[in-house]
C-alpha cells in the first residue's frame, strides 16, 4: 500500500476523495484553508470527480451540503471555529433532516481575543446539534475516520451527520506518514450512498415541512434513537476497517496501558499522544497509570467510561475547552455518566491547553501524580495558568 | 397571431392554507405551469413555506425542500450540484423566496449563487413585508407604507426609505436574465419564465404579489391592485437580458399613484404632500427605466 507523508488537512481531503464525495461546498478559514485548497486541486486535476461549490460563507456551505445530500449526493465540507459557529443553525438543520453529511472541523479557539490555535470550544459548543463527533489524534486517523464516518452516517439505522475533528496546527499542519488505501479497497468498504428518501422528480416528496406538537417530539426521539444506535455501528465499522486495512482507532474509546492501572486520565485529540509519552515515563517509575482516549464524544461513550471507572480509583479528565458556568464538557459528561455507575472513583477536571497553549509531557505527568494521589481541593482546576500556576475554580 | 396559452396542468394542489386572495400562491401556481413537472423547488421560511398546512400534507406535485430562511439560493445551488454530480440535466431547480428572505436575510447567499452563475431559477414573490411573522417592514417595503414595525403612530413613523431594487442588484451580477412580473398578468409571467428557463446561469424573477392581509384591502381586489400597480408604473413590467433592458408591457396611459395607494389601508395615513413625493419618485423611476431601455438597446445581440 502506498505510504505518503501528509498533514491532517491533506488527510481530510484525501479521505473525502477516497470516499467519493460527490458535492463539496466549503469556505476558507485558518487553519482549515489547506483542506479547501487541496480539494480544489484534486477536483481541478480531475483526480476527484466532484462538484465543488465555492460558496460565499460557511452558512451557505452547510445549506448547499444539506440540499445536495437531500438530492441523494454524498456531501462533504470542512471548517473551523467561526465558520462552525456561523453554521450553527444549519448544523441542527442537517441533523433534523437526517442527512449523512461528513464535515471536517479543525478545532480552533474562538475570538475574541483572536486566536487561531487549538481549542475545542468550537465543536463543544455544537455538542447538542445532533452531529456525531469524532476527535482524531493522527493524520492517519483523520483519513480513515472521514471514510468510516460516511459508512456510519449512511447506515439506515443512523442517518445523522458526522464531524471529524483535528487539532489546529498540531495536526492540521504537521506532516506524518499516512497509509493511503487503494481506491478499490475503499470502494469495497464504502458502497455508494443509498438514501431512503430523496428529492426526485419521478417520485416527488416534500421534505422538512411544518410539524405540529403531536408529531415533532417523535421526530426528535428518532434522532436520539439514531444517536444511541450509532454506538454499535461506530464500533462495527471500526472493526470492519481493522479487518480490511489492518488498523483500528479504538471504536469509541481507545485505551492505552489501562491493564492493572490505578489511575487514568481521559483526554482527546493530539494531547493523547503526549499523554502516552507521559504514561510511559510514569510506568517506567512503577506508577500504574493509563489513558482512555475519547475518540467519540457524540454519542457519549458512557458505557466505556463506566467500565474504566470499575478498573481505577481515580480519574483525571482533561478538557481543552471550558463551558462557562461549570467545568469542561468532557468532565461534566464523564461525571454525569459515573453517577449511575456502581463504582464511582475520584474524579477531577483539568482545564488545559486552552487556545493552543503547549502541553508538554511533564504537565501531564504532573496531573497524573495528582490523579494518583487523589489530590483534592476542588473539582475543576485550570492547569498551567501564567498568573499563579494552577487555579481551582470550584 | 398565435396566442400564448398557459399550460393547463396544475402542479399545485388546491386546498392550500394561504389567506383568501393571496397573490403569492398565484406566483407559485403560474411558475410551475411554465416549468412543468421536471422541477425541484426549495422554499425558505415565508408564507409559501406553510401553504401545505402541516406534515404530512404537501401542496406541490414537484419535489420540495423546505430550507432555512436565508439559504434559498445556496440550497438551490446544492440541489443543482447534486444533479450535476448525478448527470441529471433535464430538471429545473428553483429557489422561491419572499421579499424578506431574498432582499434582506438571504441576499448574501443569492449574491453568491448569482456571482458563481449557478444554473438555477430564483423567484422572489414580493408582498412587500415580512408577512409570515405578521407584517413587519422589509427592505422591499415601499416608501410611505405602514407595517407593524413602521406603525406610523403619532410621529408619522411610516417607512421613510424606498424599496430596494432587487432587479438592479441582480443585473449588477451580470446574470443572463432578470425580470419583473405580476400575478395580475400571468401570460406575461409565464412567457418570461418560458423564455428564460433554458438559459444557462442564474435567472431572477421579481414577482409582484399583492397581499390583502398585509396591505389592508379586501381579498377580491388582489388582481385589481396588481393592475393598478402596473397602470401607475409603481411596479413596471420589464426584463433585462444580458444587461439589455426591455419594457415588456407599457400602460396605454399612466394613472396617478393615488389611485393605487388609496385602495390600501397600509397607505391611508399619507397626506397629499407625501403622495406627491411618491408620485415624483414613481415618475422618475419610470423615466429612468425607459431611458435604460433606450440606452441599452444597442447592446442587444
Ligand atoms: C433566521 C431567521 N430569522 C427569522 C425568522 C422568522 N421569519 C420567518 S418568515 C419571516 C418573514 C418572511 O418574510 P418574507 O421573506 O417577505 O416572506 P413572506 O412571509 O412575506 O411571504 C421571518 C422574519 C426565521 N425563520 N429565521
Ligand atoms: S399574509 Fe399575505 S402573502 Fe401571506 S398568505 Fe396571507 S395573503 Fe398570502
Ligand atoms: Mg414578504
Amino acid at each position: 500500500m502506498p505510504m505518503d507523508v501528509m498533514t491532517g488537512n491533506s488527510a481530510q481531503a484525501y479521505g473525502a476523495k477516497l470516499a467519493r464525495a460527490e458535492v463539496v461546498a466549503a469556505y476558507p478559514i485558518t487553519p482549515q484553508t489547506t483542506v479547501v485548497e487541496k480539494l480544489a486541486d484534486l477536483v481541478a486535476s480531475g483526480e476527484m470527480k466532484a462538484q465543488f461549490i465555492k460558496v460565499e460563507s460557511e452558512h451557505s456551505a452547510m445549506a448547499a451540503c444539506i440540499a445536495a445530500s437531500a438530492t441523494g449526493a454524498r456531501a462533504y465540507t470542512a471548517t473551523a471555529a467561526h465558520g462552525l459557529a456561523l453554521m450553527h443553525e444549519m448544523l441542527i438543520w442537517a441533523a433534523g433532516s437526517r442527512l449523512p453529511i461528513v464535515m471536517g472541523n479543525i478545532n480552533r479557539a474562538m475570538a475574541p481575543p483572536w486566536s487561531v490555535w487549538a481549542d475545542y470550544q468550537d465543536s463543544i459548543a455544537e455538542r447538542d446539534t445532533g452531529w456525531m463527533q469524532f476527535y482524531c489524534q493522527s493524520s492517519q486517523e483523520v483519513l480513515d475516520t472521514v471514510i468510516q464516518a460516511y459508512k456510519v452516517a449512511e447506515n439506515h439505522d443512523v442517518l445523522i451527520p458526522a464531524m471529524v475533528m483535528e487539532d489546529a496546527f498540531y495536526l492540521s499542519h504537521t506532516f506524518e506518514p499516512v497509509d493511503v488505501p487503494p481506491q478499490k479497497d475503499v470502494d469495497d468498504f464504502l458502497p455508494p450512498y443509498d438514501p431512503p428518501v430523496k428529492l426526485d422528480v419521478d417520485n416527488p416528496v416534500g421534505l422538512c415541512a411544518l410539524v405540529p406538537p403531536d408529531h415533532y417530539m417523535e421526530f426528535r426521539f428518532k434522532i436520539a434513537k439514531a444517536m444511541e444506535d450509532s454506538r454499535k455501528v461506530i464500533q462495527e465499522v471500526d472493526e470492519e476497517w481493522e479487518k480490511k486495512f489492518g488498523r483500528s482507532h479504538g471504536g469509541l474509546v481507545e485505551r492505552y496501558r489501562m491493564e492493572d492501572a490505578d489511575a487514568a486520565i481521559i483526554a482527546a485529540g493530539t494531547m493523547s499522544s503526549t499523554a502516552r509519552v507521559a504514561i510511559d515515563n510514569m510506568r517506567d517509575k512503577g506508577k500504574k497509570v493509563g489513558l482512555a482516549r475519547l475518540r467519540v464524544f457524540r454519542p457519549f461513550p458512557y458505557e466505556e467510561i463506566r467500565q474504566i471507572a470499575k478498573e481505577v480509583d481515580s480519574i483525571g479528565v482533561l478538557d481543552r475547552s471550558y463551558t462557562f458556568g461549570h467545568g469542561g464538557a468532557f468532565y461534566t459528561e464523564t461525571a454525569g455518566a459515573l453517577y449511575q455507575a456502581p463504582e464511582r472513583p475520584h474524579v477531577k477536571n483539568y482545564v488545559i491547553g486552552i487556545g493552543g497553549r503547549d502541553i508538554p509531557p511533564k504537565d501531564i505527568e504532573g496531573i497524573l501524580e495528582k490523579v494518583l494521589t487523589k489530590e483534592d481541593g476542588g473539582e475543576v482546576e485550570w492547569f498551567g495558568l501564567r498568573t499563579s500556576g494552577s487555579r481551582e475554580v470550584n | 397571431m398565435g396566442k400564448l396559452t398557459i399550460p393547463q396542468e396544475e402542479l399545485m394542489n388546491s386546498g392550500h392554507i394561504g389567506c383568501l386572495g393571496c397573490g403569492g400562491t398565484l406566483a407559485m401556481r403560474y411558475l410551475l405551469k411554465a416549468l412543468g413537472k421536471r422541477t425541484m423547488i426549495t422554499i425558505p421560511a415565508c408564507c409559501i413555506a406553510i401553504m401545505s398546512g402541516i406534515y404530512p400534507r404537501n401542496f406541490l406535485k414537484v419535489p420540495l425542500l423546505d430550507v432555512a430562511f436565508e439559504t434559498t439560493a445556496a440550497s438551490a445551488s446544492g440541489i443543482r450540484a447534486a444533479l450535476d454530480a448525478k448527470g441529471i440535466d433535464d430538471v429545473y431547480v428553483v429557489g422561491f423566496g419572499g421579499d424578506g428572505g431574498t432582499a434582506d436575510i438571504g441576499i448574501q447567499a443569492l449574491s453568491g449563487t448569482a456571482e458563481r452563475g449557478d444554473n438555477i431559477i430564483y423567484v422572489m414573490y414580493d408582498n412587500e413585508a415580512y408577512m409570515n411573522t405578521g407584517i413587519q417592514r422589509s427592505g422591499a417595503t415601499p416608501f410611505g407604507a405602514w407595517t407593524t414595525t413602521t406603525p406610523v403612530g403619532t410621529t408619522g413613523d411610516f417607512k421613510k426609505r424606498p424599496k430596494k431594487n432587487m432587479v438592479e442588484i441582480m443585473v449588477a451580477h451580470d446574470i443572463p436574465y432578470a425580470a419583473t412580473a405580476s400575478v395580475a398578468y400571468p401570460e406575461d409571467f409565464v412567457k418570461k419564465v418560458m423564455k428564460a428557463k433554458d438559459m444557462d446561469g442564474t435567472k431572477f424573477f421579481h414577482v409582484f404579489s399583492p397581499c390583502p392581509t398585509g396591505w389592508r384591502y379586501s381579498p377580491e381586489m388582489t388582481i385589481q391592485i396588481g393592475v393598478l400597480a402596473f397602470q401607475t408604473t409603481v411596479f413596471p413590467m420589464y426584463e433585462v437580458e444580458n444587461g439589455v433592458y426591455r419594457v415588456t408591457k407599457k400602460p396605454a396611459k399612466r394613472k396617478p399613484v393615488a389611485d393605487y395607494l388609496k385602495l390600501q389601508g397600509r397607505f391611508k395615513h399619507l397626506d397629499d404632500e407625501t403622495i406627491k413625493i411618491i408620485q415624483k419618485n414613481v415618475d422618475r423611476n419610470w423615466e429612468m427605466l425607459l431611458a435604460k431601455a433606450e440606452f441599452t438597446k444597442k447592446f442587444a445581440e
